[in-house]
Formats: C-alpha cells, structure tokens, sequence
C-alpha cells in the first residue's frame, strides 16, 4: 500500500492535480486575504458600508462636540467659582488680620509715640494709668502694649495690687512705657493738649513725656479665651 | 499527499509573492474563502466516511464559490450586499460546524 501511494506521487491522476490546485489556491487566497486585513485600510470596505461608517463618525462627531461644549462650560464656571472663592478667602484673610490686631492675638507696626510715665514716688495708680489708655484710644491708638509686655485690647483690666499695677493680669513695672500705634501726630496731639494726658498723670504727681516714632513695633500678644456665654447672634 | 503539497505550494506563493487583491474582486474574497471552506470540510468528511469522489469536491468547490460570490454581487446590486453576505457567511458555518461535528463523531465517538 505505500508503495502505490509513492508511485502516485510521481505519477498523480488529473484528478488528485486537480484538488491539489484547488485546496492551493484556497491556501493562496487565504494567505492573501489575511495580509490584506492586516494592512487594515479601507480600500476592500463596500460603498454601503463606508456610508455607514461615516454616519457613525458623524454621530460621534456630534457626540463629542456636544460633550466638549459641556466640559468647557463647566471648566469655566468651575474656574469662575474659584476665583470667586480665592478673592473670598483673601479678604477674609485680611479681615481676620484687622481683628486679631484689633483682639491683640497678632503683633503689629505701624507709626506712633511712644509716651514714658515717670512714677518716682508711686502716686500713680490704676485708673490713672487707665486714664492714660483711654487719652490714646481717643486720640485713635489701634493697637497699645505697656512695657512690651500687656497687651491693652477690650478685655485688659487695670488692677493696683501691693504698690504695683497688673495690666490684664501681667505686672508692669515702673517706669512704664505705653506705646500705641495710630496716626503719631494726632495721638502726640492728644497726649499734649491741655487735660490731656500729660496734664492728667501731672496732677497726680507724675511726669509724662511722648515721642512721635515712625516706626513703632508691638509684639506682646493678649491672653484671649474664647466666649463662654456669648454667641454669634446670626 | 498531493493536495497537502499544493496546501504548502499556495501558503508559500502566497506569503512570497505578496500580490494585492484586485479592487473588483475585494468584496467576495472573503465569501469565496468561506464557501471553499466549506467545500474541504465536506470532502475530509467524506474522505473519513470512505466515500470521497474527486469528481464531487472539484464541483461542489467550484460552484460554491461561484454560488457565494454571484449572491455577494447580487447583494450589492440590491442594495443589501452586506446583509447578504452575512447570510452567506452564517449558512456556510453552520454547514461547516455540522460538517466538522460529523468528523469528530467518526474520529473520537463523541
């Protein structure tokens, strides 16, 4: 049997030439086909074929257009809220600047005077240094520190306690140095003028004397504690 | 044996001759391959079956191709070229899964 099988390899039948050519073009049109696909144009697409692929893109096209317009709109309002936020939150970055100055949780500087209480035989006392306070406050201190050391906010109280005065808890020393800052001339102005302070810690038995300064520097901070009883009313 | 050296013959002319597929004959290639398909899925079931005629493979290929290709361009002449061609494709593999199911019943009785 396999040697007739030999000898029709040699001597093939029209027949068997004839499937062999067959299943060889078969073979031939495959491979051809298959690196044509891999080629992957779109020179073999029908003409149908192709409308409905363009109709496709088309509709993507749209899809994706119409998606676009909603993501910028977005952008742009989300860019639009952020601004608005950012210049929110500077200026109430600013105001909480403006009020721990004004509630003495921050350091300051600015321009204004500098005035020395000279006190030799203790005759100043507590109210006569708070006086002192309230004649800068009117003459517009925004912010006062005694010593370098007290803090004056609204809170401050002035206590006279065995010869010597405690400023919101703190013990001052003499001589005692009030530095405020506020306009230098207008708060000078309002430690000279007649009954002012000057005249009120001389009747006392004091002397008194104020520098204007360009440049005056407080660092010492108010003890602040929170509210216990009071609320934000809104 | 012979049909297997032409099997290697076509895989080789194809990979090194690389030609390209004529612009008019690119829509029924791909029918004509399956409906060839079909007709050597046939024929190996007959070879198992003992009951292969030479005669019967070279026409049943020659008119399935020619079959499959001429519904193609029917199609397309009717405006459903695509639909029709799908048609084709179905028909022609369920013909060849019934016909591999056949070869696989004899081989492995199962």
């Amino acid at each position: 049997m396999p040697e007739s099988r030999w000898r029709s390899l040699f001597r093939p039948t029209v027949a068997q030439v004839v499937v062999a050519a067959l299943i060889g073009g078969l073979a031939f049109a495959i491979v051809v086909q298959v690196r044509h696909e891999d080629k992957d144009d779109y020179s073999g697409v029908r003409g149908d074929d192709l409308v409905e692929l363009l109709k496709s893109l088309d509709a993507a096209n749209e899809r994706l257009s119409t998606q676009i317009d909603d993501l910028t709109a977005t952008r742009d309002g989300l860019l639009n809220s952020t601004q608005r936020s950012a210049s929110a939150e500077r200026q109430a970055k600013e105001r909480a600047e403006e009020l721990a100055i004004l509630a003495g949780t921050k350091g300051a500087t600015g321009p204004g005077v500098e005035v020395v209480i000279n006190d030799p035989d203790k005759d100043i006392d507590a109210s006569a240094l708070l006086d002192a306070v309230e004649k800068l406050r009117d003459g517009g201190a925004e912010a006062i520190a005694i010593n370098g050391v007290a803090r004056v906010v609204a809170q401050t109280y002035f206590l006279d306690d065995d010869d010597e005065i405690r400023v919101g808890g703190r013990e001052i020393k003499r001589p005692y140095l009030i530095e405020a800052i506020g306009d230098s001339s207008t708060l000078a102005g309002a430690v000279r003028f007649p009954g002012g302070l000057i005249d009120g810690i001389s009747t006392r038995g004091g002397t008194a004397t104020v520098t204007e300064q360009d440049k005056v520097t407080i660092t010492a901070l108010a003890d602040i504690k929170a509210p216990e009883y009071a609320r934000p009313s809104s | 044996m012979i049909p297997v050296i032409g099997l290697a013959i076509g895989i080789v002319a194809g990979l090194l001759l690389e030609p390209t597929v004529p612009r008019d004959l690119q829509p029924y290639l791909p029918i004509a391959i399956v409906a060839a398909l079909d007709a050597v899925i046939g024929a190996l079931r007959a070879l198992g079956e003992r009951r292969f005629n030479d005669r019967v493979f070279v026409v049943s290929f020659i008119s399935n191709v020619l079959i499959a290709s001429f519904m193609v361009y029917l199609g397309d002449q009717l405006g459903v070229g695509s639909q029709l061609s799908t048609g084709v494709v179905v028909v022609l593999g369920i013909r060849i899964f019934a016909n591999a199911a056949a070869i696989r019943r004899r081989i492995f009785h199962a």
